[in-house]
């Protein structure tokens, strides 16, 4: 049931665009479409996942900027004039991301629900460069949750990255 | 959500006039709290009013009278991982490091972190009487299903507890609240932004229509040397606390020159006491002497079928987090205990 809700009648559409994995996608949106929406709906890009649709999971998570936020808590009219990359970004030319390849090798993932979340809040992780042991970096990747349980594979993928950065 | 309509604000006066005009009017800043609450019509918008445009409001730097000015508009994580911050307010940065998630931190601000609205599992679904959200209509968490309610300063109409975790760290730091709004601009004490229930469990602050928070003030004293800030919560991480407790220990020849202690998740508002802060002035950091601090903080604790356990979970987190307080470089990543 939905409640008696306020109902604005001149709610118009906003002509923005979006720049995702680089391209610029032009947009007429109704203001309350999430960021995740619009990925999915509106551009087809479907690696970013709905899990939970309210900041509780992380399997929506997209970088913006280079930083880890999650798609579902913001509107896509908020998010005009930043860079926007989602799983289908991250690699380069047919190449894996190096973060793609240790959650293969490292058996990371079981259904793969939660894993461009996982994959894209890694990056953000390595981008903040703020998790030196494995406590923290556990701690840092708790924000995005796996129903399959296969959390000590990704945190064995990402600190394998880490260390190979490291080693640089 | 419901229908509304969204404006970008590119100046403070147009953010206060479109709010202060229609109460339906909000104000949209990370979005991690108003976009979640519209989405299960707690909240309804006419307009939804972007913020994050307004020049001035996104900055840290120092203040005139010795201390630090972090913008309403910093984010969370940007506000933690700032190098005065963890400088000179490392219990600021591990309280907020506490909160919610990485990529949430690096979305919410810090203006709307003092904002955001109880995570009482009644006041999240519409379909159940709830005072906070419908005036009038009862408060179901009372019989009703209540471990993560309040122990302290409840009241016969509500016993939700305010959820932040920062809160708590700028409750001891004595910070203050810059505000602007259709009137004269205005700094409240940190101890009087929040409010208790009451009969009018509907406002959770003393935030007037149309007003909008600038900055955080934070005075000079960061209690760098001697601070700690424990969360105990149903998973190791990325959830609210049952207890969270945040102590500042000033610290002269071995005896106890200043402490201050807040508690979270307990309560309407962070929770000080200040004669058991007195107390403990000229006394020997040791465990008794916080025993008997405890004791006087949660003096008049009451707890209900579902949540009494938080008034001895919080007496043994005071102790042992003021114990975590002598030595901070024990602290673990998500606050989590130590020592
Ligand atoms: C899954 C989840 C887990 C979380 N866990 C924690 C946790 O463990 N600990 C914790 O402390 N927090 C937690 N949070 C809450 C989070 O910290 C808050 O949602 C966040 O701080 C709100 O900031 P925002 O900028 O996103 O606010 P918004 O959602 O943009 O706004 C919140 C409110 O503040 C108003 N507002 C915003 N800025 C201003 C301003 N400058 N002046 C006046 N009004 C303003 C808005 O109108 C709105 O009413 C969690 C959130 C989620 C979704
Ligand atoms: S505790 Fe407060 S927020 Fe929860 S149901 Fe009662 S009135 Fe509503
Ligand atoms: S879908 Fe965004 S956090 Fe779950
Ligand atoms: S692999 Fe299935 S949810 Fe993580």
């Amino acid at each position: 049931m939905i409640p008696n809700f306020r109902f604005m009648a001149n709610s118009e559409k906003h002509s923005i665009t979006l720049q995702v994995n680089g391209h610029p996608y032009q947009l007429e949106l109704l203001p309350w479409v999430s960021l995740l929406d619009a990925l999915r709906e509106n551009i087809s890009l479907t690696g970013t996942k709905k899990g939970c649709d309210h900041g509780q999971c992380g399997a929506c998570t997209v970088l913006i900027d280079g930083k880890r936020k999650l798609s579902c808590l913001t509107l896509a009219v908020m998010q005009e004039d930043v860079a926007i990359t989602t799983i289908e970004g991250i690699a380069a030319e047919g190449n894996l991301h190096p973060l793609q390849q240790a959650f293969i090798d490292k058996d990371a993932f079981q259904c793969g629900y939660c894993t461009p979340g996982q994959i894209c809040s890694a990056i953000g992780l390595l981008n903040e460069n703020k998790a030196n042991t494995r406590e923290e970096v556990q701690d840092l990747m708790s924000g995005n949750l796996c129903r399959c349980g296969a959390n000590k594979g990704i945190i064995n993928a990402v600190m394998a990255v880490k260390q190979s950065i490291s080693h640089e | 959500m419901n229908n509304f309509s969204f404006t970008k604000a590119l100046d403070m006066d147009t953010a206060i006039s479109l709010t202060s005009g229609n109460d339906h009017n909000k104000l949209i800043a990370g979005g991690t709290n108003i976009i979640d609450l519209l989405k299960y019509f707690i909240t309804e918008a006419d307009t939804l009013v972007d913020i994050n445009s307004i020049p001035g409001i996104s900055k840290i730097a120092e203040n005139e009278t010795g201390g630090i000015r972090i913008g309403a508009l910093v984010t969370n994580a940007d506000t933690a991982y700032h190098a005065i911050i963890e400088e000179k307010y490392p219990l600021l940065s591990k309280a907020i490091l506490a909160g919610a998630s990485a990529q949430i931190r690096n979305m919410a601000t810090n203006g709307g972190n003092l904002l955001q609205r109880t995570r009482c599992y009644y006041f999240y679904d519409i379909h159940t009487p709830c005072n906070k959200r419908e005036p009038g209509s009862g408060c179901s968490a009372i019989q009703g299903y209540n471990r993560i309610h309040a122990i302290l300063g409840h009241s016969e109409s509500c016993i939700a507890v305010f959820p932040s975790d920062m809160c708590v760290a700028l409750s001891v730091l004595d910070a203050v609240v810059h505000i602007s709004g259709p009137e004269e601009e205005r700094n409240v004490a940190f101890s009087d932004f929040h409010r208790l229930p009451g009969d009018t469990p509907e406002s959770d602050n003393n935030l007037k229509r149309g007003e909008l928070i600038t900055a955080i003030d934070l005075p000079e004293k960061g209690f760098s040397k001697y601070y700690s800030y424990l969360k105990l919560r149903d998973r190791a991480s990325y959830s609210f606390a049952l207890v969270s407790v945040a102590t500042g220990l000033d610290l002269e020849n071995g005896l106890i020159k200043e402490a201050r202690i807040a508690l979270g998740g307990v309560s309407p508002k962070p929770w000080r006491v200040k004669e058991a802060e007195d107390f403990l002035k000229g006394k020997e950091p040791k465990i008794a002497n916080f025993e008997a601090t405890a004791q006087m903080i949660l003096k008049g604790a009451k707890g209900f079928e579902h949540n009494r356990f938080k008034i001895e979970l919080a007496k043994k987190a005071i102790v042992r987090n003021c114990m975590m307080a002598l030595d901070p470089t024990s602290q673990r990543a998500g606050a989590k205990p130590s020592l």
